[in-house]
């Protein structure tokens, strides 16, 4: 029972069809309290498919979903907003929980962007726009978190501090993280489990696994699985006492 | 002072733009005006059907109404045409029979002007109630979806994702609507009911930088197109609808002289 209980989210053999062609299919996956599972692959392989039938955005699915927990924080890839809509950082950050101003103001000011809480989101820029996101989804305290693409257009620098930030995020808050990332270098540091997709799963396991295996290496090339592995040394020398990585 | 009537209008009108201010900020976020009029057209069917059987106007407009979008949105699923496309068949189809219908029912005199442009000498006591009552139910019923239906209109996937149900929020907003348009139609009229939705909201999009200050200026504007309105019905003995509708189009004339000077200030 204790598995069961640490259990947020479990993918059973889930599939989703579009106009009769599948999006993915066959998906098996388990995220765990405190645990980040990460999900690569190339484009249209079905990462953010796979998130949305996690979330339970989509409806008709082959396989089966347990969810055992309502308290999630989603940062998808795309978002419209219809900027005619008045709305400031400030109001979309309550839009669907409300939250303390406290527990606001830490979230923004762990991300970076407190000094535009009073601003009008369709004038931010698209990093900014993107730190306001991870701050609203981490700000509900949730038990699951799901972040597909969370740091695209957010600059190096920002880049290397928010995945140290989603990292200590899933320590203290024991929450479980799904992440979709295209940076292999930055996400297999922080990652507990890889899911490599293809339309299905192709393979999956720890970082190294995933490194060595096979189809990742057709899949994403020599060079990545390589790249990894460097990484993987360097992890641990780049850290700097704080905590905090450096750069060379 | 004044005469009853007129007493009645206002208290009417009043009621009525306490429900359209909020209302129509949604109208204007998720780009309803055409499914508004869509709406209102086929009240025409409603106000027929009510003579016909001798049922209460509001009550078979409201009824007629929410019958209307529940086709609309069985087409929207079973067809592959656009959907202003099959707002516009239903619109005019249901305003086509619903003259029909009055063409066959000789044995009642209509006022059809008052049906479609709104008359203030129509508004009885039992009117007031129904305003007031389902004016009050509405916006209850529009506090209680407020989250889900504000969520989803910023974002549908974000919503949906966090629990909050989209789905229903959205169903039940277009029963509201139907409400809405069931509890003005006497006095505002068929064809002005959507301008008293949106117009008012539109005002106050141009002076507001937070959604709880658009849905406030737009009540505020919605309830002084209503005064400006009626006084100048009485004083000129213009038809009430068309009436507040220009008064509110002045306030929104009005509103854009800040959308200038904010632009001016940006630059």
């Amino acid at each position: 029972m204790s598995s069961e209980n640490s259990t947020l989210v479990k993918l059973n053999n889930a599939g989703f069809k579009q106009n009769d062609k599948w999006l993915v299919e066959g998906v098996s996956l388990t995220v765990e309290k405190g645990k980040i599972v990460t999900l690569i692959g190339p484009n249209g392989s079905g990462k953010s498919t796979t998130a949305k039938i996690a979330l339970g955005i989509y409806k008709n699915i082959e396989g089966s979903v347990e969810k055992y927990t309502n308290k999630v924080g989603y940062v998808p890839q795309k978002i419209s907003i219809d900027w005619t809509l008045p709305l400031r950082v400030y109001d979309f950050m309550l839009l669907t929980e409300n939250i303390k101003d406290e527990a606001i103001d830490e979230a923004l000011t762990l991300t970076g962007v407190i000094h535009l809480k009073n601003k009008n989101l369709g004038n931010l820029s698209g990093g900014e726009f993107q730190r306001v996101l991870i701050a609203r989804a981490i700000s509900k305290k949730p038990e699951l978190l799901v972040l597909d693409e969370p740091v695209q257009g957010v600059d190096y620098t920002g880049e290397i501090a928010l995945y140290e930030l989603i990292k200590r995020i899933s320590d203290t808050l024991n929450c479980g993280i799904l992440l979709i990332s295209h940076d292999l270098h930055t996400v297999m540091t922080a990652t507990d489990h890889v899911v490599c997709l293809n339309g299905h799963v192709c393979c999956s396991g720890s970082p190294m696994d995933v490194a060595k295996n096979n189809e990742y290496k057709t899949l994403f090339g020599e060079q990545a699985s390589q790249i990894l592995s460097v990484y993987e040394h360097k992890h641990d020398h780049v850290h700097s006492d704080k905590g905090e990585i450096k750069k060379n | 002072m004044f005469d009853d009537f007129f007493i009645r209008a206002l208290i009417a009108g009043l009621g009525i733009a306490l429900v359209t201010g909020p209302l129509g900020c949604f109208v204007v976020w998720r780009r309803l005006s055409y499914f508004g009029d869509t709406l209102a057209h086929s009240a025409l069917l409603g106000v027929t059907l009510a003579y016909s059987f001798e049922l209460n106007i509001a009550l078979s407009v409201f009824i007629i109404s929410s019958l209307i979008a529940l086709i609309l949105i069985q087409l929207q699923k079973k067809t592959n045409l656009p959907g202003d496309a099959l707002l516009g068949l239903l619109a005019h189809s249901s305003l086509a029979v619903g003259l029909v219908v009055i063409g066959f029912l000789t044995f009642i005199r209509f006022d059809i002007m008052g049906l479609l442009f709104g008359d203030i000498l129509a508004v009885t006591t039992d009117d007031l109630l129904i305003i007031w009552t389902g004016g009050a139910v509405i916006l209850l019923v529009l506090k209680l979806i407020w989250k889900p239906l504000f969520a989803s209109t910023v974002n549908y996937e974000l919503a949906e994702a966090e629990g909050l149900n989209p789905d229903r929020a959205k169903a039940i907003f277009t029963i509201l609507m139907a409400a809405v348009i069931a509890i003005s139609i006497k006095m505002v009229g068929l064809l002005l009911i959507t301008g008293m939705l949106i117009i008012p909201a539109a005002m106050a999009r141009n002076i507001s930088d937070s959604p709880q200050k658009m849905v406030l200026f737009s009540i505020i504007g919605g309830l002084l197109s209503v005064l400006l309105g009626l006084f100048s019905s009485l004083e000129f003995n213009t038809s009430s609808g068309p009436s507040i509708i220009m008064a509110a189009l002045v306030l929104f004339i009005l509103s854009l002289l800040n959308i200038k000077q904010s632009i001016k200030l940006k630059n």
